[in-house]
C-alpha cells in the first residue's frame, strides 16, 4: 500500500504544479537573493529557508536592485547594465527582460503598481515602463554635464524613489540636483527640478510615510532634506558639517541609504568618511548622538521594531557587521561573518536578518534577539536580498 | 578641450617605478589584486569595469594615460573625486602591476 500512496501523493503533487513547474502558495514568506558574479538569483522561502528556484540569464548583477509587483509574485531586477528583469517568483522564471541604458543604478515601482522607474548613469535620466509588459512610457534625459574626460554627458541619476501621489523622486549626482516626478498622466510627466540641493548627491531615501526625501551628499558633509508636503519649499541641508575638523576618512565603497533606519522618532543615517553612524531627530533634524563604529558604514538598517540597528561595513572592513542597541546607542555586538557581508534583509516582523557573505558563497541567516547564526544557505557571491515584505513599503 | 591625466606628480612617478621595475609578484597574489580589482574597485567602477558611479576601467579609455599616472591614481587617488588612495592596501609594485593591466585591457 505505501508505495502507491507515495505515488498517488506524487502525482497530486506534480498536478498541482504541471502546469508550468509553478508553485501554488502565498509569496509573503519569499524572497530573491542576487548571485552578483553568475548574473543569477535564488528565489528563497524564508520560512523554511531554502531556495526554490534559480533563475539565470539577468545580465551584469555587479550592482543589483529590487522592487516587487504589490500582489508579490513578480519582482523587478536592475542590474548594472541597464537591464530591466521581471522575474514571476512562483515560477522561478524571466517574464520579460529589457536592456534600457547603458549602466543603471536601481529602480523603483510607482504608488499604483503600474509604473516601473529607472535611473540610469549611461547615458543619464529616468526611463519609466509599463510594470506590465516593460514597455516603454516616458523618457527623462538628465540635466547636461561636461565630464572630467571632456565629454558632453546627462548626469547619473541616484537615489530613485517612490513618493505618495504617483510621484518619483531623483538625484542627479554631477548636476547637485533633485527632481521630483509626477506620472499621474503617464504620458505627460511634471518635473519639478531643485537645482544646487548640495554636492554629489550620492544616494537618497525616503521616509516610510512618503513625506521626506533625503539626499546623502558626498561633496559636503551634510544630507539634503526635501519636504514632499511643500513641494514649493525648495531642500534644504541637515546635519550640515557633521565632520567638521575631523579629517575625512578614504571612503572605499558608498553607503547606500536605502530604507530608513528609524527607532520611535529618531533616524540613523551613515556618515561618509568618518566612521560613525549618525543620529537625528526626526522632528527638527537636530543631530543628537553619533555611534562610532568599525569602519565606514553602508548599510545602516532597523530591525523591524526599531529597537536594533544594524550596520556593514565598506572594503577592508567588510567582514564585520556591528549591532547597535537604540536605546543606549551602545554597540551591544560585533559579528564576524567573512569578506564580503555586503546586504542584510530583515524578516518581516524582524525575528531574523539575512546577511549576504560574498567571499563565502553563503547567506548567513541570525536570530536578532540571541545573534546567534542559524542557518546558511549557499548562494554563488551573494549580494542584494530582497523579501516580498518590500511590495508594500513606500521607499522599497 | 580634452581633459588631460593627471601629470602634475611625475616626480613621485619616477619614485613608483624605480622601486618597481624588479618586483615580482606570486600568482597568489596577482589572484588576490584581481579579486580586489572586480570585486571592490568594482563597488563604483562596475564588476566587469565597464563603469558605475566611477568611469569605465577599459583600455580605450587610456590610450591618453599611461602606466605611471594609472600607478599613481591608484596609490593616491583623485582628490575632489571619490576615488581614495589605495596605497594602504597595495604595494608600490602592485600598483605598478595592476595599472600595466589595465593600460592593456583586462577583462576580469
Amino acid at each position: 500500500m505505501k508505495p502507491l500512496l507515495g505515488l498517488t501523493a506524487g502525482l497530486l503533487f506534480f498536478c498541482g504544479h504541471a502546469a508550468a513547474d509553478c508553485l501554488t502558495r502565498g509569496t509573503g514568506d519569499m524572497g530573491i537573493v542576487i548571485e552578483r558574479a553568475a548574473g543569477s538569483l535564488q528565489v528563497v522561502d524564508t520560512t523554511a529557508h531554502k531556495a526554490l528556484f534559480r533563475v539565470e540569464g539577468l545580465g551584469d548583477l555587479s550592482h543589483a536592485s529590487a522592487v516587487y509587483s504589490r500582489d508579490g509574485r513578480y519582482a523587478y531586477i536592475f542590474g548594472r547594465d541597464g537591464g530591466v528583469t521581471k522575474v514571476d517568483i512562483l515560477c522561478g522564471k524571466i517574464v520579460t527582460r529589457v536592456v534600457q541604458a547603458g549602466n543603471s543604478i536601481g529602480g523603483a515601482i510607482s504608488q499604483d503598481g503600474q509604473l516601473i522607474a529607472v535611473s540610469n548613469y549611461e547615458p543619464g535620466g529616468v526611463k519609466i515602463f509599463s510594470a506590465q509588459d516593460l514597455s516603454l512610457i516616458a523618457d527623462i534625459p538628465a540635466t547636461g554635464i561636461i565630464d572630467r574626460d571632456g565629454k558632453q554627458k546627462g548626469s547619473k541619476t541616484v537615489g530613485l524613489v517612490d513618493a505618495p501621489g504617483q510621484r518619483f523622486a531623483v538625484s542627479l549626482y554631477d548636476s547637485g540636483e533633485a527632481w521630483v516626478i509626477e506620472m499621474k498622466n503617464p504620458t505627460a510627466p511634471k518635473i519639478q527640478r531643485y537645482t544646487q540641493i548640495g554636492a554629489l548627491p550620492y544616494d537618497a531615501l525616503v521616509t516610510p510615510d512618503g513625506r521626506y526625501y533625503i539626499s546623502g551628499l558626498f561633496g559636503q558633509d551634510g544630507l539634503s532634506l526635501l519636504d514632499l508636503w511643500h513641494p514649493e519649499t525648495p531642500p534644504r541641508i541637515i546635519l550640515q558639517g557633521y565632520g567638521r575638523g575631523e579629517q575625512m576618512l578614504p571612503v572605499y565603497k558608498m553607503p547606500h541609504l536605502e530604507g530608513w533606519a528609524m527607532a520611535g522618532n529618531r533616524a540613523f543615517l551613515p556618515a561618509v568618511g568618518h566612521h560613525e553612524v549618525l543620529v537625528v531627530r526626526q522632528d527638527d533634524w537636530v543631530e543628537t548622538g553619533r555611534v562610532k563604529v568599525h569602519g565606514q558604514p553602508v548599510f545602516v538598517m532597523a530591525r523591524p521594531d526599531g529597537r536594533q540597528v544594524w550596520v556593514n561595513f565598506a572594503f577592508p572592513d567588510n567582514d564585520t557587521i556591528q549591532v547597535i542597541d537604540t536605546e543606549s546607542l551602545v554597540v551591544v555586538k560585533t559579528l564576524k561573518t567573512g569578506k564580503g557581508a555586503l546586504h542584510m534583509e530583515f524578516s518581516p516582523r524582524g525575528e531574523e536578518v539575512w546577511i549576504s557573505v560574498r567571499d563565502k558563497d553563503e547567506v548567513q541567516v541570525y536570530d536578532t534577539d540571541s545573534m546567534e547564526l542559524m542557518y546558511k544557505l549557499p548562494v554563488d557571491k551573494p549580494s542584494g536580498i530582497f523579501f516580498t515584505s518590500r511590495a508594500h513599503k513606500t521607499g522599497l | 578641450m580634452k581633459r588631460k591625466a593627471p601629470t602634475a606628480t611625475l616626480i613621485l612617478a619616477i619614485t613608483v617605478m624605480s622601486g618597481t621595475v624588479s618586483a615580482e609578484i606570486s600568482p597568489v597574489r596577482q589572484a588576490e589584486i584581481i579579486h580586489l580589482l572586480r570585486h571592490d574597485c568594482g563597488s563604483c567602477h562596475g564588476m566587469r569595469l565597464e563603469g558605475g558611479l566611477g568611469p569605465a576601467l577599459v583600455a580605450k579609455r587610456f590610450t591618453d594615460w599611461n602606466i605611471d599616472q594609472l600607478a599613481l591614481t591608484i596609490l593616491y587617488g583623485r582628490p575632489g573625486t571619490p576615488m581614495p588612495p589605495w596605497r594602504p592596501f597595495l604595494t608600490d609594485g602592485e600598483a605598478y602591476w595592476l595599472a600595466t593591466r589595465l593600460k592593456e585591457g583586462i577583462q576580469p
